[in-house]
């Protein structure tokens, strides 16, 4: 018998050792440990056994088994690695085929210069606000300190409705729509269409896109606005931008300042997108007149305010280094994808 | 506004500056410089030569061989062309290595044209003599300039002597942007006033002489005003015995350093003064005023006048017109009239100096479609007390020229004498205004720089007659800052309250429209808001369509940009067309615009903004496709109930089996479709165009960004299928209608999963199947439970004449 055992014992492992595939192995476990197998076939012979010899046979098939057993998880454990390690084999893909493609639509410039403002100045505490297109004269002029026959109404080219309705010639009369509502502080920001009667060319469009700001606050100083404004300036075109304030004039700041910052190209060496000067006009700016304030029934004595205005084709044009105003409103495919 | 640097230096002598030092300077302290030129940049080495001998060439007849004393120890050769030199003539050379301004065809070339010794037909050539052309001018501004040939100066000038300098060529003339606030920068002294003031140097105003013999002014002309709110002043003087002649060499390069031809010299001076005071003045031959009177006073509607330049004109009763006893011989600030101009056989001259309304002469002179240099100054509005000045400066250089007898005295109508303002100086606020510290000593000084002076008694700053733009605190805030400088103003940041910032419910709902169309494939597009009516037609909307009621722009740039649009699809269909044009394959794109919707026309009050969205797509995709478009875009901007789809086939710029409406209780939030094969004609596109449009304000009132959490089920879902055949007339949406309301509130999901019209079944029907899946929250569904339901939903379709398919 423990003899058989041992025969049993080297004929399994043999088998086991040789088996090339799961298929193979799991015959083997059938045959030497199934119910029909050897193995168990000699655990029934047991009955055969005297009752002294029992314990010691019984252990011997016990011990037999386990080894069988141990071989068998060891060597299926091997045989499924290497048929993973197979199946792996067969899937290499040649990863540098192309992608399949989900086509995703893309920015106007114009959004993408307004959100980069907006988002700047959100963070300053600014509420982005809107207004009409088509306004009235006297939010567009008047309130602005424009009264009529002021020449300033023919320098912007005004397109008009009728005598009392305009095409809104600048975002600035949204500044009069915020302050009328009578909310302050004030911290407002407004992007939005504005005409004026010039024929197209690369330079000129009869419609393109201004952005407003103002602040209305007690104590607000024209160190807030340059403060401000060099904030600005910085995160729009990177921490090394300088900028520079220029005395100017506009109907509904006093004083009033244009803003230059240095070329964002080339650094401030001069280019030929700063013409050659190192620096790049970008915005008007100055302290609200205090016409306008009363306008808005603000008591001058306690409150003071700044305002800004921008053109924003001309920021994106600058930006995106795009050379012809026209592009923006021809709505190419071929342009519009690479923004 | 141009001014010569050797012009302003006139007045500040003592200004020593570099071109960019003066330009960079004058802009940071306000009087913002365009550009400066300086045309002797591009001359080298051009120096004053005499021709001592001339001889023919030996091989060219038409050139000749010439030597010239540069003023060095030898005379130098040179071979020319020019037919108009001959023996000790003074000459600008060139010399070899050197630099002209100009080409041979007297065009200016930017950098120079390089001049080398050569051999011209086998002889030795060291230089090239110069036309005033390759000099970089003109015949207009040198009028003693020859038609052809070599410059010729006078015999006074020194041989070797620096022909720029000779010339004033090498004069920087500075082009200036004068903002309208400071009319009285439009002169020479405002901007030489405004360059004292910069660089802190005295200014010294011109020195004005008295003139005039014995006689009165007033013996020759009286002068009445009869418009006095259009003509605040008006003073004339005469000069008598005159001649005609050119003016003193000094006086036209100046004139012509600033772009003004020399002419003569009554033009020249008044020209001068124009430039100098910012006064225009204008001169008649006074033989020509009948009954020795000048008369201001409106035109008659339709009356018709002949002007200096032979133009009839014909004017209204705002025009405003300077008359004599008879007949009008001027229109006022514009320009003179035919009959009373200056002729060479002049014997008495009457100088006008006046001021007219600024907004008076810039309606009319735009009117009249003449803009004069005369009415360029005045409409910006001048200061009557500069009249008498420059009438007087006028005088003193026709007596100084000799050009004729100044008579004594004026004639001056000045009925409301105009004082400067008087603005307290409170350095207290300018300080807050500013965020600076700045002494009121300091501000003292900066302002009498530009003679804005203190009175101490009153605490004021007393304004001169020429700042009219200086009424207020701030006024007198931005006048010391710009002294101060900018650049020193500290930078800080407000300080106040704060405030929370962000955006409104209609904008964030935009942006997430816009950010789903990406995704989807779309591309911003923009598009203008004014159109042609003729995008109606085009876009076959009806005659008597409200659609057609726009607002309508007085002053178009044509008619293509006449009308705001109230639809949005032109701007769409003509971007879509201009891709398809340029063969670009499978475009979309979208555009976030408003449309224009009048409550009555004329407009009496403003029309109502609507935001359309429109998105556009030809190529790949069908109506389906965007259909699913819409649904993510109305589902991403918070519309959370499921939307109806209604056909229409009156929507005349669609396919009218293509196009749907789409309502949430009633709102309509879209539209969308096929665009009809006659409209995509009319935008030439030969493909598939669908198109739709997103009302964004009804969206936004639909709209609800506020989730609540559903707890994920815990027990299966139960799945059948339903496969049947129904007419073709009857609806999807109404079969989903009718399952959805017979399914009852276990129904987790339906979903259409095959359409077939086809061979397999009867013509005229359909074939649509199901999938449909239910679920309770709280308990898996019953067998039994189920079955009740199918039965119910069947027999439901069956009253609608939908069979199920076996």
């Amino acid at each position: 018998m423990k003899e058989k055992l041992q025969q049993i014992r080297e004929d399994a492992t043999r088998q086991i050792q040789e088996s090339d595939g799961l298929g193979k192995l799991n015959e083997v476990r059938v045959n030497v440990l199934g119910k029909k197998g050897e193995l168990t076939q000699m655990m029934k012979n047991m009955k055969n056994l005297s009752a002294e010899e029992r314990p010691a046979f019984g252990q011997m098939v016990n011990e037999t088994r386990q080894a069988i057993e141990a071989l068998l998880d060891e060597t299926k454990k091997k045989l499924e690695a290497a048929e993973l390690d197979l199946q792996l084999k067969k899937e290499v893909i040649d990863v540098t085929l192309p992608a399949k493609k989900h086509h995703v639509g893309h920015s106007h410039p114009n959004t993408l210069a307004v959100e980069e403002v907006e988002r700047i100045f959100i963070g300053m505490g600014y509420e982005i606000m809107d207004g009409p297109e088509i306004e009235y004269d006297y939010y567009n002029f008047e309130a602005l300190n424009i009264p009529p026959n002021h020449p300033a109404k023919d320098e912007q080219d005004t397109f008009y409705v009728n005598d009392k309705i305009v095409l809104r010639t600048q975002t600035s009369p949204i500044q009069i729509h915020a302050m009328e509502q009578g909310k302050l502080p004030l911290r407002m920001l407004a992007p939005g269409r504005v005409f004026r009667s010039d024929e197209v060319d690369a330079t000129h469009s009869p419609s393109f896109h201004q952005i407003e700001g103002l602040v209305v606050d007690r104590g607000v100083t024209f160190s807030d606005l340059k403060g401000t404004l060099e904030e600005f300036a910085k995160k729009m075109f990177g921490e090394e931008t300088k900028v520079k304030f220029r005395p100017h004039h506009f109907p509904f700041t006093e004083p009033s300042a244009e803003m230059d910052v240095s070329c964002f190209k080339c650094g401030g060496k001069g280019c030929r997108f700063c013409k050659g000067s190192g620096w790049i006009e970008i915005l008007g700016c100055g302290m609200v007149h205090p016409n306008v304030l009363e306008k808005c029934n603000i008591d001058t004595e306690e409150y003071s305010g700044f305002a800004f205005g921008m053109g924003l084709e001309r920021i994106a044009l600058l930006k995106y280094e795009i050379d012809d105003m026209r592009l923006l409103y021809e709505n190419d495919d071929r342009f519009l994808k690479q923004f | 506004m141009n001014t010569s640097l050797e012009w302003i230096k006139e007045y500040v002598p003592e200004l020593e500056v570099t071109a960019q030092e003066y330009v960079d300077a004058m802009t940071l302290s306000g009087t913002k410089v365009e550009g400066y030129e300086c045309i002797g940049e591009d001359l080298d080495k051009v120096v004053v030569g005499q021709i001592l001998k001339i001889e023919k060439h030996p091989d060219a007849d038409k050139l000749v061989v010439c030597q010239v004393d540069i003023g060095k120890d030898a005379p130098i050769q040179i071979v020319t062309g020019a037919p108009n030199v001959k023996e000790m003539d003074k000459v600008p050379v060139v010399l070899s290595g050197g630099k002209v301004a100009g080409n041979h065809d007297g065009e200016r070339v930017k950098g120079g044209v390089q001049i080398t010794s050569g051999k011209l037909r086998g002889v030795p050539s060291e230089g090239m003599m110069c036309s005033i052309e390759e000099l970089g001018s003109s015949r207009e501004m040198y009028p003693e300039a020859p038609e052809y040939g070599i410059f010729i100066f006078g015999q006074d000038v020194k041989v070797g002597e620096d022909v720029a300098k000779v010339l004033g060529l090498d004069d920087i003339v500075v082009e200036y942007e004068v903002t309208s606030n400071r009319v009285d920068c439009f002169a020479v002294i405002g901007i030489a006033r405004e360059a004292a003031a910069t660089f802190g140097k005295e200014f010294h105003y011109p020195e004005i002489k008295a003139t005039g013999n014995d006689e009165k002014a007033k013996d020759y002309i009286s002068v009445s005003i009869e418009n006095e709110e259009l003509c605040s002043r008006y003073v004339a003087r005469v000069v008598k015995n005159v001649k005609i002649g050119p003016s003193p060499v000094w006086m036209q390069r100046r004139l012509a350093s600033v772009g003004i031809r020399p002419i003569n010299n009554i033009v020249d001076i008044t020209n001068y003064v124009m430039e100098e005071f910012g006064q225009p003045m204008h001169a008649y031959d006074i033989s020509t005023i009948e009954d020795n009177k000048i008369v201001v006073k409106t035109a008659k509607a339709g009356d018709k006048f002949t002007t200096l330049d032979g133009q009839e004109r014909t004017l209204d009763d705002k025009t405003l017109m300077i008359c004599d006893g008879k007949k009008p011989i001027g229109i006022a600030g514009i320009m003179g009239g035919e009959n009373s101009m200056i002729t060479e056989n002049v014997q008495t001259v009457l100088f006008e100096a006046a001021c007219f309304d600024g907004t008076n002469i810039r309606l009319s002179s735009k009117k009249l479609g003449m803009r004069t240099d005369a009415s360029g100054k005045f409409e910006k509005g001048l200061d009557p007390n500069q009249a008498m000045l420059a009438i007087n400066r006028c005088c003193q250089f026709m007596e100084e020229f000799g050009a004729g007898e100044v008579v004594g005295g004026c004639v001056d109508v000045y009925p409301g004498v105009r004082e400067g303002n008087r603005v307290v100086l409170e350095p207290g606020k300018i300080n807050q205004l500013l965020g600076t510290d700045i002494s009121k000593e300091d501000m003292i000084d900066y302002l009498a720089r530009v003679d804005l002076t203190y009175d101490d008694n009153t605490g004021e700053i007393v304004v001169p007659s020429w700042r009219q733009d200086i009424h207020v605190m701030a006024d007198l805030a931005e006048e010391v800052v710009r002294f101060y400088g900018y650049d020193k103003i500290p930078t800080t940041l407000p300080s106040g309250r704060s405030t929370t910032g962000g955006k409104s419910k209609k904008m964030i709902v935009e942006e997430n429209a816009r950010v789903t169309a990406h995704y989807n494939g779309f591309s911003q597009a923009m598009t203008y808001s004014f159109e042609s009516p003729k995008v109606f037609d085009k876009l076959r909307i009806p005659k008597d369509s409200k659609l057609r009621k726009a607002v309508t722009i007085l002053n178009p740039l044509g008619e293509d940009f006449s009308i705001m649009r109230t639809v949005s699809l032109n701007g769409m269909l003509t971007s879509l067309s201009t891709n398809y044009n340029r063969r670009n394959k499978d475009v979309r794109l979208f555009e976030l615009g408003n449309v224009y919707l009048p409550k009555q026309l004329p407009l009496t009050e403003l029309p109502e903004e609507r935001m359309r969205m429109t998105l556009g797509m030809y190529g790949a995709g069908d109506f389906f496709e965007l259909k699913g478009v819409v649904e993510d875009i109305l589902s991403e901007c918070g519309v959370k109930k499921k939307v109806e789809f209604v056909p229409k086939a009156d929507i005349l710029y669609f396919h009218p089996g293509r196009c749907a409406e789409v309502y949430l209780n009633g709102v309509k939030l879209a539209e969308l479709g096929q665009i009809h094969p006659l409209v995509a004609a009319n935008y030439d596109i030969k493909e598939k165009v669908y198109i739709a449009v997103i009302d964004i304000l009804n969206l936004v009132e639909c709209s609800n960004y506020d989730y609540k959490f559903e707890e994920i089920p815990k027990y299966p879902a139960v799945n059948r299928d339903l496969s049947m055949m129904c007419s073709k007339g009857i609806l999807a949406g109404e079969i989903e209608n009718c399952i959805r309301e017979n399914a009852g509130e276990h129904l987790e999901n339906l979903e259409l999963f095959d359409v077939y019209e086809g061979t397999q079944i009867a013509a005229g029907y359909k074939s649509l199947a199901y999938s449909l899946s239910f679920r309770a929250k709280d308990k898996t569904m019953e067998e039994e439970e189920i079955t009740q339901i199918m039965n119910r939903i069947i027999k439901a379709l069956a009253k609608m004449n939908v069979e199920l398919r076996q």
